[in-house]
């Protein structure tokens, strides 16, 4: 970015003469027409929409990562390439590379490849019928673990895998959709942790504390959990508007005092359980715990429901409120957003809230959907993984609810794979990361699979003709 | 489209890397086939012994991969099958143990408290399978539920006693991990047995790290951070500490590696390790180990599974004391001429005392038995 950067920079004029001079077109009223922006192969273009043709900083967040959705290539393009080298084969291909790597992986750390690779050119059907099952087996594990279990008992059994799926993605779409949405406003939220941690506080001491009739008191619980969420996040927000401090550095810092806060209250008689001397809460009131969805077999609660409705919230504020373009526009630009008479300070602020509430309520989904108990594991990994998943899923909404989903079906599936062919765990785990770096570099698979698009001629007058219909100063 | 793609198949760096793979294979792969007989495995029970670890997994080098060990022993021993999932997070202890349960597992060993609500839910739902807990006991038993507990205070008491008489600073230290009872008893023990060989000897060794009465003390904050341990442990050097008993797991190795740098510059500097023979488990500090204060969970994993395998399991707890060799305090090794013949004996006489109930040693995280 920033080599592409200088010279632009040099050429542009006085940068403090670009607002009265030229009013920031990006901020026309066809917002998908310019806040969206093709893909890394225009760098220049991306480049000079991040920083307004190089007047000023670029934005923490590259815009590119910040859009919904990316635009196919340029016009003259065949519809077979756009389709080729549009995103979502991008994203399959991502996946499907990390799963073959993935398998190597499997059959490499297989007791079995590892006995028949010594004797692989006196007799090589072995070896590769060893790779093969070794990896086959566990992706069928997986699978049986993640949606489909054929030996199940009834289609109840059969299916209780996707139930499991769905459990586990509950928490990882609705912290997810938060740091998606801080994404799009061009904040790293990367507090989802301590968020997730002050709701679950929160929410379980509303839990077991009080006692208060059905219904109210889930709703009570709920309600404290978002407030504390939103409240951890507002701060943070807060602090962001005001002050000028970095929100990346505030919420890292967020993050462990609201852990350590959570260890110190675990070893308080206010929530430690009574009678035990161990960190951990009463179990909650049934009266505070989500309803379970479809009976005691499956684990899946009403959390997923709340879920689905905050993507369907979510995607409203994005694309159909007036709130959500003045976030999309600061995170495009936020000195360009002041200048077109957006409170940029208020937009962070409430930014932040809705995130830290959105990540409250994956805290929510944890102490009052799957653990019932306060335990300083509480948030488990899922203010981490939520950043993943949010990328994965490009920052928008349907597209975080998609990520959520396959996450939460690799981390239910590695329960079966890890049981019926004794796969190590952490190779989900790499597995899952390969993924997200495959999905991360887009050129990387573009390479691999031989889409990258061929080098155009005209190229470079193209895109400063570009750079500057979208409001760059170049 | 058709362009890009022969351009890729062109490329050479990927015949480069094919080139490398198969010259490895060539290296490695020249061994004889084996015959077609000696594939078949030896017939073995079709007893099922499985096991479900905390978030700090098998390679934790503490209560998980001691117990671990116990089950891969009894695999071993008694040809059972196994089978062991790991939970990363507490969210995976309900689905592993439902999964466990689903595979048919005979009796599932749960490693620590974290696991108690999860196991007691599964073994109440599944009455027919047996289930035992390492390090965490419910005020009411569960039919089905073994829980296997340990009076660690006993051995650490003995600990206590032989840091107070062989430190030369007249200062002893130890730290924790977090503040939960399965540490804070191993404190509470050696503060007693540094009070208790004041008492007898007339002498004022102080312990840094732990407060007994007060029930609070240094805790580095997790059992991951190391040099957070060698911080803590450089503190404590600072105050004239020679003797460091750290009770967190991994971290202990931090704590070594602060005393190897204080040994390399002179001072006369000694360790403590807990769970497991340090002398075994962490040789890199062998020349510093003056003992262990061992919980010997594989040995217990494996009286219970071999007990229920004869069908003889039982839900009353497993409490490992001094008296059944449940907890040790392990062998000296190359520091034996360290430590004097008379306080040898004497701590060989305060294992029989507490051991027959003449000495009392007590904890408010000891088992309630």
């Amino acid at each position: 970015m920033s080599e592409n950067n200088e010279p632009r920079h040099a050429a542009g004029p006085d940068p403090d003469r670009i607002p009265a001079t030229q009013p920031p077109k990006s901020l026309a009223p066809d917002p998908d027409a310019n806040l969206e922006t093709p893909a890394e192969d225009d760098a220049a273009y991306v480049t000079s929409l991040d920083t307004a043709g190089g007047a000023h900083q670029p934005s923490a967040v590259p815009v590119s990562a910040q859009s919904g959705s990316l635009p196919g290539a340029p016009e003259e393009e065949s519809l077979l390439r756009k389709i080729f080298t549009g995103n979502g084969i991008v994203t399959i291909l991502a996946v499907l590379l990390a799963l073959i790597l993935g398998g190597l992986l499997i059959a490499l750390t297989d007791e079995v490849v590892g006995t028949t690779s010594t004797y692989l050119f006196a007799r090589p059907t072995d070896f590769l019928a060893a790779v093969w099952s070794a990896a086959t087996g566990s992706y069928v594990a997986l699978f049986q673990g993640a949606v489909f279990n054929p030996r199940g008992v009834g289609a109840a059994g059969q299916f209780a895998p996707l139930m499991e799926t769905l459990t586990i993605a509950t928490p990882l779409i609705t912290a997810g959709l938060g740091v998606a949405l801080a994404f799009r406003a061009g904040l790293f939220n990367i507090g989802a942790q301590g968020q997730i941690i002050m709701a679950g506080i929160l929410a379980s001491w509303v839990g077991f504390a009080l006692d208060l009739p059905m219904g109210l008191h889930l709703l009570l619980v709920l309600l404290a959990g978002v407030v504390g969420g939103a409240v951890w996040g507002g701060i943070v927000g807060v602090l962001k508007a005001r002050t000028g401090a970095h929100e990346v550095i505030v919420t890292i810092m967020f993050n462990y005092i609201a852990l350590y806060l959570l260890r110190y209250l675990l070893d308080t008689d206010l929530f430690q359980r009574p009678g035990e001397s161990t960190p951990i809460s009463p179990v909650l009131d049934a009266s505070a715990v989500y309803p379970l969805l479809f009976g005691s077999q499956y684990r899946l609660h009403l959390g997923f429901l709340l879920a689905i409705a905050a993507t369907v919230f979510v995607s409203w504020l994005l694309n159909r409120s007036t709130l959500g373009f003045e976030f999309r526009a600061v995170g495009a630009n936020p000195k360009a957003a002041l200048t077109a008479g957006i409170n940029v300070s208020r937009a962070t602020i409430l930014v932040m809230t809705i995130a830290g509430g959105l990540a409250g309520l994956a805290g929510v989904a944890q102490v009052a959907g799957t653990e019932k108990v306060l335990t300083d594991g509480v948030a488990a990994t899922y203010g981490f993984d939520a950043i993943t998943v949010a990328l994965l899923g490009r920052s928008s909404p349907w597209g975080t609810f998609a990520a959520g989903l396959l996450f939460g079906a690799f981390r239910a599936g590695a329960v079966q794979m890890q049981i019926q062919t004794g796969t190590p765990i952490d190779i989900v785990l790499v597995v899952q990361s390969l993924i997200v770096l495959f999905i991360a570099a887009p050129p990387l698979i573009r390479a691999i699979f031989g889409l990258n698009p061929r080098k155009k001629k005209a190229a470079p007058a193209g895109k400063s003709q570009k750079a500057v219909a979208t409001g760059g100063a170049a | 489209m058709k362009n890009s793609l022969r351009a890729t198949f062109k490329r050479g760096s990927m015949a480069g890397v094919a080139t490398a793979g198969a010259a490895a294979l060539l290296l490695t792969g020249c061994g004889a086939a084996p015959t077609a007989s000696s594939t078949a495995t030896p017939t073995a029970s079709d007893y099922t012994g499985c096991i479900v670890s905390d978030s700090g997994g098998f390679d934790d080098q503490s209560f998980n991969q001691s117990s671990y060990e116990g089950l891969k022993k009894a695999e071993k021993d008694l040809g059972i099958k196994t089978n062991e999932a790991e939970s990363k997070t507490n969210n995976d202890f309900e689905p592993n143990l439902r999964a466990m349960v689903t595979a048919g597992c005979d009796l599932t060993v749960t490693v620590g408290f974290l696991l108690g609500d999860a196991t007691k839910a599964q073994a109440t739902a599944n009455p027919d399978s047996h289930f035992a807990i390492i390090d965490f006991g419910y005020e009411t038993p569960i039919s089905n539920v073994k829980p296997i507990i340990y009076d660690t205070a006993q051995a650490a008491f003995l600990a206590g006693y032989l840091a107070a008489g062989t430190t030369k600073t007249g200062t002893v230290a130890t730290f924790g991990g977090i503040k939960i009872p399965t540490v804070t008893i191993f404190m509470d023990g050696y503060a007693d047995g540094v009070k208790y060989y004041n008492e007898k000897k007339g002498t004022d060794v102080k312990v840094l790290g732990w407060d007994k009465a007060k029930q609070d003390g240094s805790f580095t904050g997790d059992f991951e951070k190391q040099d957070k341990g060698k911080q803590f442990t450089q503190n404590f050097l600072d105050q004239g500490a020679d003797i460091v008993m750290p009770v967190a797991g991994p971290v202990g190795k931090g704590a070594g590696a602060a005393l190897k740098e204080a040994k390399a510059a002179g001072k006369d500097v000694k360790l403590i390790w807990v769970d497991s023979d340090g002398f075994l488990t962490a040789p890199d500090y062998k020349d510093i180990m003056l003992s262990s204060v061992m919980k010997q969970m594989g040995e217990a994993v494996e009286t219970v599974i071999k007990q229920d395998k004869d069908g003889q399991f039982s839900n009353a707890p497993y409490v490992g004391t001094l008296a059944n060799d449940g907890v040790q305090l392990a062998p000296f090794h190359d520091l034996d001429a360290q430590v004097p013949a008379e306080l040898k004996s004497e701590l060989d006489q305060i294992k029989k005392d507490i051991a027959d109930g003449k000495l009392k040693v007590e904890s408010a995280a000891s088992p309630k038995a």
